[in-house]
């Protein structure tokens, strides 16, 4: 009843489900972000940049154009879209799977640069020493390069949540705005915005406001942790 | 034996790393968890569920017609997703999971009636449209029609895009029709979809525009601004259609849901949203 008269019952719906969306995507982007952010701290190959100008490409990118591709991709016309239909006999597109993938792909540097800055910071003495006592790389890299970047981690990790949060072009083209499924937190407000439901559309900014400050201070106090640490 | 040495200092300094570094970052992997599974419960379950894209000019009136139509078929739940008819259109085209189709114009519904993504045997319209000008503002008088728009008073005016909304090519031709439309160029702005136009000028961030009937007559905007009914002959009709996807044909509550909306339950309250009836075939 509290929580009725904070927000109406199909925000606590759309923000449930952003909370979901950017919680799956910030697990997935921990294991991708951490393979990514190890090959990009570690290749001496000269390919690399491509590599990282790929990874970068959504921070200037505009998210309709990426919303554009996943949306012609995954359409069942595709081939993409055709095999997942076949396999989970849903769509990608107007899904939750559907954001996972667009998000992920959205969020991708966030999470990446700052598991890869953190992991370049560890100093190769240690990993070296590891190693040459007879840790294999994989045991080095769990036992020393992962422990001693920890606050990258959990930086990418924030960022990559709080991004997911804020992300409406990606979601504009491909979701649909449907309620429980696909209508996350920022098209939501823009719809009660549309239905001049002004009072509604107040308390949500208000939440969302709320939220977004608390990450960006989480982050901040992360990092300066890892400042003082140095 | 110094080498081992160093590397036995190393070695704690690691493994204290791993004790201190891994705590906090494991109860964050656990909150993470916790956030993908917990806010499953609060997602939407009822025993059937229709979903309906809905033309936005129908964003008032159908919040009635469903609590209407939930009462009497207890056990369907109605969600409405409402937007622009030309973005429908091409979501059905790309595999939107939608039930019913409820479009401000008749060709969209048609065109996914003949390529086979709607049930063409269950297209039928339901409602003919109007558009209004209309303006918050007193020092406009809408009584003297479109051309009041080219008043020095007014500088911003708002349409629908008529690139995909229906209610958007009706101001268009109205406006085209009392030879407005090129010399307001300068002033008109484009709202998404026609609950979008509404709310650029409900907002008074344009002076006036030209919206839908319903919109209008919607108890919410009850006596706010003056609005003048733009004659019918300005524009083509804006017969609009519904329609049950190809998905929808399968689901009975889907069925229901379209018949209702014919139904002398349904009938009178679109009429007082100024839907006028069809022309009977």
């Amino acid at each position: 009843m509290i929580a009725q008269s904070v927000l109406p019952p199909e925000l606590w719906v759309s923000l449930g489900l952003t909370v979901r969306l950017a919680a799956t995507v910030t697990a997935l982007l921990l294991v991708i972000g951490t393979v990514l952010g190890y090959w990009f701290s570690t290749s001496k190959s000269r390919g690399i940049l491509l590599a990282e100008t790929l990874v970068n490409l959504p921070i200037v990118l505009p998210p309709t154009v990426i919303g554009f591709y996943l949306l012609t991709l995954f359409s069942p016309d595709q081939p993409i879209g055709r095999v997942w239909f076949k396999i989970t006999g849903q769509t990608l597109t107007f899904n939750f799977s559907g954001l996972v993938v667009g998000s992920i792909l959205y969020s991708l540097p966030y999470a990446v640069q700052p598991i890869s800055a953190a992991f370049k910071s560890v100093r190769q003495a240690y990993v070296d020493a590891a190693i040459s006592l007879g840790a294999t790389p994989w045991r080095a890299f769990w036992r020393i390069t992962v422990p001693l970047s920890w606050r990258g981690l959990i930086a990418g990790a924030i960022l990559a949540f709080a991004h997911t949060l804020g992300e409406f072009g990606v979601v504009v083209m491909l979701g649909g705005s449907i309620p429980g499924k696909t209508r996350v937190a920022s098209i939501a407000l823009y719809d009660e915005v549309q239905r001049l439901d002004y009072v509604a559309a107040n308390k949500f900014a208000g939440v969302l406001l709320g939220i977004s400050f608390v990450m960006l201070l989480l982050l901040g106090w992360v990092q300066g942790r890892a400042a003082r640490a140095e | 034996m110094r080498e081992s040495a160093r590397g036995n200092v190393l070695a704690k300094k690691a493994s204290r790393g791993l004790d201190r570094g891994m705590r906090p970052f494991a109860s964050f992997v656990c909150l993470l968890i916790a956030g993908m599974g917990f806010f499953r419960v609060s997602s939407v379950h009822a025993e059937e569920t229709v979903s309906v894209a809905a033309a936005a000019d129908l964003v008032f009136c159908l919040d009635e017609i469903d609590a209407a139509f939930e009462k009497s078929h207890p056990g369907i739940k109605v969600q409405v997703t409402s937007g622009s008819s030309g973005n429908f259109f091409a979501q059905i085209q790309h595999g939107a999971p939608f039930d019913v189709f409820l479009s401000a114009d008749v060709s969209y519904p048609r065109q996914l009636a003949e390529t086979g993504l709607a049930d063409k045997a269950s297209l039928y319209t339901y409602a003919v449209g109007r558009i209004v000008l209309w303006t918050m503002k007193p020092e406009i008088d809408v009584k003297r029609g479109l051309a009041v728009l080219s008043d020095s008073a007014v500088h911003k005016v708002a349409v629908a895009n008529p690139e995909h909304a229906p209610y958007g090519r009706a101001a268009k031709a109205a406006l085209e029709h009392e030879k407005l439309w090129e010399s307001l160029q300068p002033k008109i702005v484009l709202g998404e979809n026609i609950a979008q136009t509404l709310q650029f000028v409900q907002s008074g961030n344009a002076d006036a525009g030209l919206v839908a009937l319903s919109l209008v007559l919607a108890p919410k905007l009850a006596g706010q601004g003056t609005y003048f009914e733009v004659p019918e002959s300005f524009h083509p009709r804006l017969e609009q259609g519904a329609v049950l996807t190809k998905q929808g044909a399968a689901k009975a509550g889907a069925k229901a849901f379209l018949q209702y909306l014919a139904s002398p339950e349904a009938r009178p309250i679109l009429d007082r949203y100024g839907f006028s009836l069809p022309s009977a075939k």
